[in-house]
């Protein structure tokens, strides 16, 4: 019984104690459960997310880079075909082994090893290696031969970008490169950037970005944990960047390189009503596609040290004193502001009897003197001791604001070219807060001769010029077309405004919807003045562009030159009056040349600049006569054109 | 006394068969079939070498269980000691002549099966200590001259286990060890007491843990210290479950394992596979079908008669439950990773071979549950 009892006790106490155990098995059991919920309810989403990223692996693709095309929709900047080699890092199993296959079979230096080494330590292991982007027809067909042998090798046929003409425009379309960090920062590029995109460096190219890249596409693969691609899960297609379309006559662009070949110096053109920029040349220049790919060292240097400075967009980045260019905006500020008749007399003595100010002489560019002038024959001749009379009485402040409004010392293309300067148009105020100084009457009077402090551009004088042609009209001058704006209204209405003058019964430029096109004269018959004048200049014996000019009034055009000191001119030189053959080039004058056509009816405005050209009258004159006639032999296919009939191009 | 000896050494064939645990059967299968199609899951979905080769052994196992069930529970009782001395040889013979795989050597090469011993001793040691209990008198047992015993049978397999190096089982096997002797009734201080002394001993342990274990605890506290290496595990793990959400991402997409962000999954992992593709849900019922498992073998142990039975039954379904609790906790990442199966649904052969065994001896303990064991 005692054993029985006992028994009885023991199997209790295991009874209990397996009832504990359970008790216990319950609650853990109800930890996994809580433990299962909170992963799979409560932080669900974050797994989700966890697992998404584990699994899915976006490549993106780059984008084809919008193209630029001129007024006629001819192609400017493209992208064309081009063989390259990626190497599948993670389909190579010996890295060096395939690098040195690849050396032998392309040919690359050792150099060009060592920044693939260097490219490689940048990239994660399932990334594609760029050996080459710009194979020849040669090495892509060995690399294809050869392929078998090579590991994770892959011939790519891609794009890249191509300027057909080259060296006619890289001052405007700019060029494309590798981006830089300091790229990397802008949100256009950083927002569509792909490893190997290349982005605008300078120019259109440059300040477009946001047009051109376009966006990129994303494949999203499924990839396992060692980062192999499964399968393809969705493919978002790149867009290619939107058309860029210039003002820009590739054919004017390319006559008015031509004319400059051999010299530095610009040339501009530009619509008078529009603001077109019709042309806007710069020499010497270089060639564009070299930077595409990374431009090699000695190419470099040739352009950095080209004493004439290639680099520089001399037609918006090249300052330059006015010079005689200057005049008729002086003439036309004396005229608004009321200043002097211009029947008002005054004589040229030449050099023996200068202009005397103070004591100090101030001579006419012609040694034996003008005699007697009035201001139509002042400008015409362009005579100094005139302007120096008028400038005096005049006063430069109110020469500056007549100056600043008709385009002088503001950037002409606003964001377009970031290098773009502004100019200067001095006047006392300017003077006593940049240099502190008061300004000084004799200041003034080289100031109206377009000397001194005053600085502008070409494309400032060609706007300059513009303006006044137009009748004195405020356009907007712009080098990528507008569609926005109805430029066959716009110039109904300002003609109508010129014709209906002096009626002013209603302004006529209210009725366009752009606000920008206005009234910046104050008697029309100022203008007509002036216009009348420079058409002397041009077309009557006497007037320092005679040679240049054109009798068929189809061509006929007025103008204005200008020589553009660089030194002070010394009283030995005056002496010595040398020829510009025998000065020493960096010495010699700037030869300038303002220009609108044609006379009747004009439509054009033209500014030439040749750096140490030597006089305007026989360097830059003559190259304007050329392009005039070339832009007013096209001037109907592109009225034709820009107003829809686009079967032309 | 006699009479009931005679009785049960005459059940008829019919009785047997009548007093079978069929829903024990039925649980088992259930199980059983859960784990093939998460094993063909792991392949990719593709009927190939571990599908093939865990239906082959599941049939095999399963086949053995239902013959072995018959088999006398006092047969089991008698040779109780002999099946813990072949358990215990069998992990010497691994220490000389075992095969590694990984670092680790814990499998002899029978042809057929590569045997890991110390799946065998899990058992071994259940039964051993059953038997020793079941002639132990609750009065004697409070007696440190019967508490020495068994705690060198437990040292001496959980000390070759460690050896091979195997963590997990060796914690396992002692823990379903600590289980009998807790149902045999040892008073509740030595527990307290020799859990304090661990806890202590604890920073002495870990100095002697192997370098890959001292990572695997530390990497247990933060999983982050190494993403791509000890974390590695555990991180995917944890967002393959967690990716599962309610309902899972259905049967064959679980995309974590299928791009081989997970490992062992076919082994220790085999949870992982299964929650991620099924979910909460899923993963609720197949904790509740091994609920339910533990509860049937608990229940064979309250209707039988002998001790033996009753410790063997409460034992195994403690064993059961922590082999359960410490795989899915490890893979929850509750615990560290130690390397213990999933009873049933894990690929491997040993484990599925000593869990079919001890359920066989379950279901003796059914079919012959009025059978009193003498004590010898």
């Amino acid at each position: 019984m005692l054993n029985r009892g006992r028994n009885i006790e023991k199997g209790r106490v295991i009874t209990r104690r397996m009832f504990i155990l359970a008790a216990a098995k319950i609650l853990l059991f109800a930890g996994i459960s809580s433990r299962l919920y909170n992963l799979q309810i409560s932080d669900r989403e974050k797994y989700e997310i966890l697992s998404d990223k584990n699994r899915i692996r976006e490549w993106k693709t780059p984008p084809q880079r919008g193209i630029i095309v001129d007024n006629f929709n001819k192609v400017l900047a493209s992208n064309d075909r081009v063989f390259q080699l990626h190497l599948i890092l993670d389909e190579i199993n010996d890295f060096d082994v395939t690098i040195f296959k690849i050396k032998n079979i392309i040919g690359l230096d050792q150099f060009e090893i060592k920044k693939l080494y260097k490219k490689k330590e940048r990239l994660k292991p399932w990334d594609t290696l760029v050996v080459s982007d710009n194979l020849t027809w040669e090495q892509f067909s060995k690399i294809n031969l050869y392929l078998h042998e090579l590991e994770g090798a892959k011939p790519v046929l891609s794009t890249s970008r191509f300027y057909p003409y080259a060296n006619d425009l890289v001052h405007i379309v700019g060029y494309v490169g590798d981006a830089s960090p300091k790229d990397l920062e802008k949100p256009e590029i950083k927002e569509n950037f792909v490893p190997g995109l290349k982005v605008g460096k300078y120019g259109i190219e440059n300040s477009q970005e946001k047009m051109l890249i376009g966006n990129y596409g994303i494949k999203r693969y499924e990839v396992n944990a060692s980062g192999k691609r499964i399968s393809q899960i969705d493919y978002i297609k790149e867009r290619q960047g939107n058309k860029v379309n210039l003002t820009i006559d590739i054919e004017i662009q390319k006559y008015a390189q031509e004319l400059l070949n051999g010299k530095a110096g610009s040339i501009c053109a530009m619509d008078i009503y529009t603001g077109e920029v019709v042309a806007m040349a710069s020499s010497p220049t270089y060639d564009p596609n070299k930077f595409t790919h990374g431009i090699n060292q000695k190419d470099w240097q040739e352009i950095r040290n080209n004493p004439l400075k290639p680099l520089i967009n001399k037609s918006i980045a090249g300052l330059y004193s006015p010079g005689s260019t200057f005049k008729p905006l002086v003439a036309l500020a004396a005229l608004e502001y009321g200043i002097l008749d211009p029947n008002k007399t005054i004589r040229c003595k030449g050099h023996k009897h200068p202009y005397e100010l103070y004591g100090v002489k101030y001579h006419c560019w012609k040694k034996e003197g003008h005699g007697y002038m009035k201001l139509r024959n002042a400008i015409k001749q362009s005579c100094d001791i005139y302007f120096y009379e008028m400038a005096r009485l005049l006063g430069v402040d109110k020469l500056s604001i007549i100056a600043k409004r008709y385009g002088l010392g503001t950037n002409v293309l606003g964001e377009v070219y970031n290098d773009e300067k502004n100019g200067l148009v001095p006047d006392t105020k300017w003077k006593r807060r940049a240099l502190e100084q008061s300004w000084y009457l004799g200041e003034t009077v080289i100031n109206g001769i377009g000397q001194g402090y005053i600085q502008t551009t070409p494309l400032q004088l060609c706007l300059m010029t513009a303006q006044i042609a137009n009748g004195g009209y405020k356009i907007k001058p712009h080098i990528i077309k507008d569609d926005s704006i109805n430029y066959k209204d716009v110039i109904n209405k300002i003609k109508l405004d010129q014709s209906n003058f002096p009626l002013h019964q209603r302004n006529y430029l209210d009725d366009i919807n752009v606000k920008y096109y206005q009234r910046m004269y104050h008697r029309k018959s100022n203008i007509n003045f002036v216009l009348d004048a420079m058409f002397g200049s041009t077309n009557e014996q006497y007037g320092t562009s005679y040679k240049s000019r054109y009798d068929d009034p189809k061509y006929q055009f007025a103008g204005k030159t200008g020589t553009s000191q660089v030194r002070r001119i010394t009283d030995l030189d005056r002496e010595l009056d040398l020829d510009t053959d025998q000065i020493e080039y960096k010495k010699r004058d700037h030869a300038l040349y303002v220009a609108f056509a044609p006379y009747k009816d004009p439509r054009y405005a033209i500014s030439v600049i040749i750096e140490h050209g030597g006089s305007g009258s026989k360097a830059a004159a003559p190259l304007a006569s050329k392009l005039i006639k070339r832009i007013i032999d096209r001037h109907k296919l592109r009225e034709q054109f820009n107003n829809g009939n686009t079967s032309l191009a | 006394m006699l009479r009931e000896r005679i009785q049960a050494s005459n059940y008829s064939f019919l009785d047997k068969l009548k007093s079978i645990d069929y829903l024990l059967i039925l649980l088992i299968l259930a199980i059983g079939s859960i784990s093939v199609f998460a094993i063909y899951s792991t392949e990719g979905g593709k009927f190939s070498f571990y599908t093939k080769n865990h239906i082959i052994r599941l049939s095999v196992f399963f086949s053995l269980f239902l013959i072995l069930s018959f088999v006398r529970v006092s047969t089991w009782y008698k040779n109780a000691y002999l099946f813990y001395l072949i358990g215990l040889i069998l992990l010497i013979v691994v220490l000389f002549f075992g095969i590694s795989a990984s670092g680790a050597t814990r499998w002899i090469n029978l042809y057929f099966l590569n045997l890991q011993p110390s799946e065998l001793m899990k058992i071994a040691v259940i039964i051993c200590f059953a038997r020793y209990y079941h002639r132990i008198q609750s009065s004697d047992i409070q007696s440190i001259k019967f508490l020495i015993q068994p705690i060198i049978l437990l040292i001496i397999p959980c000390y070759l286990v460690i050896q091979q190096p195997d963590l997990g089982t060796s914690i396992l096997i002692a823990g379903s060890g600590i289980a009998i002797i807790w149902l045999a009734g040892l008073n509740i201080k030595y527990f307290v007491y020799s859990g304090l002394l661990l806890l202590v001993s604890l920073p002495f342990a870990i100095s002697i843990l192997k370098p890959y274990q001292k990572s695997r605890i530390l990497t247990f506290f933060n999983p982050d210290r190494d993403p791509l290496g000890a974390g590695y595990q555990i991180i995917q793990s944890k967002i393959a479950i967690g990716s599962g959400g309610f309902f899972g991402k259905g049967y064959l997409k679980g995309t974590q394992s299928y791009l081989e962000f997970l490992p062992e999954k076919h082994t220790d992992f085999i949870f992982t596979l299964f929650s991620e593709e099924f979910g909460f849900l899923g993963s609720i019922i197949l904790l509740f079908l091994y609920i339910l498992l533990i509860y049937r073998i608990i229940n064979v142990g309250l209707v039988s008669r002998s001790f033996f039975a009753k410790l063997y039954c409460f034992g195994f379904a403690t064993a059961i439950f922590l082999y359960v609790f410490v795989n899915i906790a490890m893979v929850l990442g509750m615990l560290p990773i130690v390397g213990a199966p999933l009873p049933i649904m894990s690929y491997g052969g040993s484990s599925l071979l000593s869990i079919m065994l001890g359920l066989s001896i379950v279901m003796s303990c059914k079919i012959y549950n009025q059978e009193q064991i003498s004590v010898y």
